[in-house]
């Protein structure tokens, strides 16, 4: 009986696999199966009852009409590129401007310790305030030091509304990228700089060659999530004057007494930040892959 | 018996109210070869430390050639270029193949082309069984080539002396064979070294002298066959009988 058994355990089955594959595709089916099951009921469940609630109807014509919904998309989707722009003129600037700055905080030359100082009093002060608070007093205070009033829409002029929107959150998110560059600066251990420096190589050269190439790939995923808090945090610009997306949607919502034109806005910054938030995703998942072994189930 | 190479005078080193070096007084002659053993804590890594000037001393001085490189304010980067260091924990850089580990200082502090360095690199890699390594990262690499690797990244800075800081002691017992078998080739080259080590007998191959460090202060020197077979030190004594004991000498 013992030696049967043992006999079929250890057998090559048919198709080739090992036991534990075997047992393991087994599992997979049942979980997708199951997966898929209470997905399927919980939909089922929103899609049968949710018409049936009061005040659905009204819900639905105030939000998802059809109708305005395909008005309102063009002229809100032509409003959301100068989200899109404010997005990709700011990014860079933040990630260079927040190395600057981490890279200030970490010097330490009394010579240059005014810049340390300065570094950390930014990044103290700037995210010791809310963004939108920001937003209105360098773009309200800003324009009132330039003696401008133009809400300056299209190429970026300098002194405009839309410029000192890029700057606020240019100010802001430097400060808090800078954070998250310092903490990959601080991660990357001491013996990489001793080794570094055995070799001769300079304080600089240590920086550029050996630390920085490390603190960057190590701050990757958490940068990529202070991006996609960024790619939405454009649409507040929109409260100095600039016309982009949501001040479109809002526009429109004014002129119809409807508010479809705010989902079409919510859709249009889902289509940037799903695909973000899932590549920041990937990221960290084989950050962690690369860091411990097999995952425990 | 010849020129002298690097020469300690009364070093002293603490860190906060730890006293780590206590008088450290000590000749390495060009060509010398010495071990520093002892238990841990006994001052041997913060010795070769300060030599390389990752450490700074509190008082004395270290002379290398007659010249005081541990002159309060002396740039420590032309010193470290004629001193080779490797560490018990290699200290590779993860995000750069084996070859660029290698060339990395002789580009940017001796100025060499690509070329030349990646050339002599190669040479060197090759002369130490490494050549097929070259373009794989640190670890993808056992730890008897990552500190391969270590040393010949330290060679190719062309140093006067080399500090080996327990470059076996990470190593799992089957792969310190080939990492000492490199240093043996070394000592045939000439090259002056200061290693602290646990492997006794290897100290006692290669070593022209043996220093046992306690509490900070050589407390006995000599030539290894007498350092091993006939300490006169009772603190000397009392280490190498524990060191029989533990079966690793």
């Amino acid at each position: 009986m013992y030696g049967a058994d043992a006999d079929k355990a250890s057998a090559p089955s048919r198709t080739g696999l090992s036991r534990r594959a075997l047992f393991e595709r087994k599992q997979r089916r049942r979980s997708t199966l199951m997966a898929a099951g209470s997905t399927g009921v919980l939909l089922g469940l929103i899609i049968w009852q949710v018409p049936k609630l009061d005040g659905w109807k009204r819900v639905q014509k105030s939000f998802f009409d059809r109708k305005t919904f395909s008005d309102a998309f063009e002229p809100v989707a032509k409003a959301f590129m100068l989200d899109v722009k404010i997005f990709l003129v700011c990014a860079p600037l933040i990630v260079v401007i927040g190395m600057l700055i981490a890279l200030s905080r970490s010097v330490r030359s009394p010579l240059l310790f005014p810049l340390r100082l300065a570094a950390t009093l930014y990044v103290d002060i700037v995210r010791g305030v809310p963004i939108i608070l920001w937003l209105y007093l360098i773009g309200f205070g800003g324009a009132g030091l330039m003696n401008v009033r133009e809400v300056g829409i299209g190429p970026i002029k300098i002194g405009t509304y839309l410029f000192l929107g890029g700057v606020a959150l240019v100010v802001t998110y430097s400060a808090y990228v800078a954070e998250v560059f310092r903490a990959g600066i601080e991660g990357v251990h001491e013996s990489q700089r001793s080794g570094a420096r055995s070799l001769g190589l300079s304080t600089w050269d240590t920086n550029r060659h050996v630390v920085l190439p490390q603190a960057v790939r190590r701050v990757i995923p958490p940068l990529m999530n202070d991006f996609i808090s960024l790619q939405k945090d454009v649409a507040l610009v929109s409260v100095l004057g600039p016309v982009e997306a949501l001040r479109r949607a809002d526009v429109i919502q004014d002129k119809l007494f409807n508010f479809t034109p705010f989902v079409v806005a919510a859709v249009l910054f889902l289509c940037v930040s799903i695909p973000l938030t899932r590549t920041a995703d990937y990221l960290l998942a084989k950050e962690r892959r690369a860091m411990s072994g097999t995952a425990i189930r | 018996m010849s020129l002298t190479k690097l020469r300690y005078v009364g070093v002293r080193k603490a860190f906060g109210a730890k006293t780590v070096l206590d008088g450290i007084d000590l000749t390495v002659g060009v060509g010398g070869a010495i071990a520093l053993i002892g238990a841990s804590g006994s001052g041997k890594s913060t010795l070769l430390r300060c030599t390389n000037l990752l450490e700074p001393i509190d008082d004395g001085a270290i002379l290398l050639d007659g010249d005081d490189i541990t002159e309060p304010g002396r740039d420590a980067d032309p010193v470290r270029r004629r001193i080779g260091m490797v560490f018990q924990s290699f200290n590779l850089f993860p995000h750069m193949n084996v070859l660029s580990n290698v060339t990395l200082s002789p580009r940017k502090v001796l100025g060499k082309s690509k070329a030349d360095a990646t050339d002599s690199a190669m040479t060197m890699l090759q002369r130490f069984g490494l050549a097929d390594k070259a373009h794989d990262y640190p670890d993808r690499l056992s730890g008897g080539q990552q500190q391969r690797v270590a040393i010949v990244r330290a060679l190719q800075m062309d140093p006067e002396v080399m500090l080996l800081d327990e470059i076996t002691s990470a190593l799992d017992p089957e792969l310190v064979g080939e990492v000492l078998n490199l240093v043996r080739d070394l000592r045939n080259d000439g090259m002056t070294m200061v290693f602290a080590t646990h492997e006794m007998s290897f100290a006692r191959e290669i070593a022209d002298t043996v220093c046992f460090l306690k509490n900070g202060v050589i407390a006995e020197q000599g030539p290894p066959q007498q350092i091993f077979s006939a300490p006169t030190h009772p603190a000397t004594q009392e280490f190498l009988a524990r060191v029989i004991a533990s079966g690793r000498l």
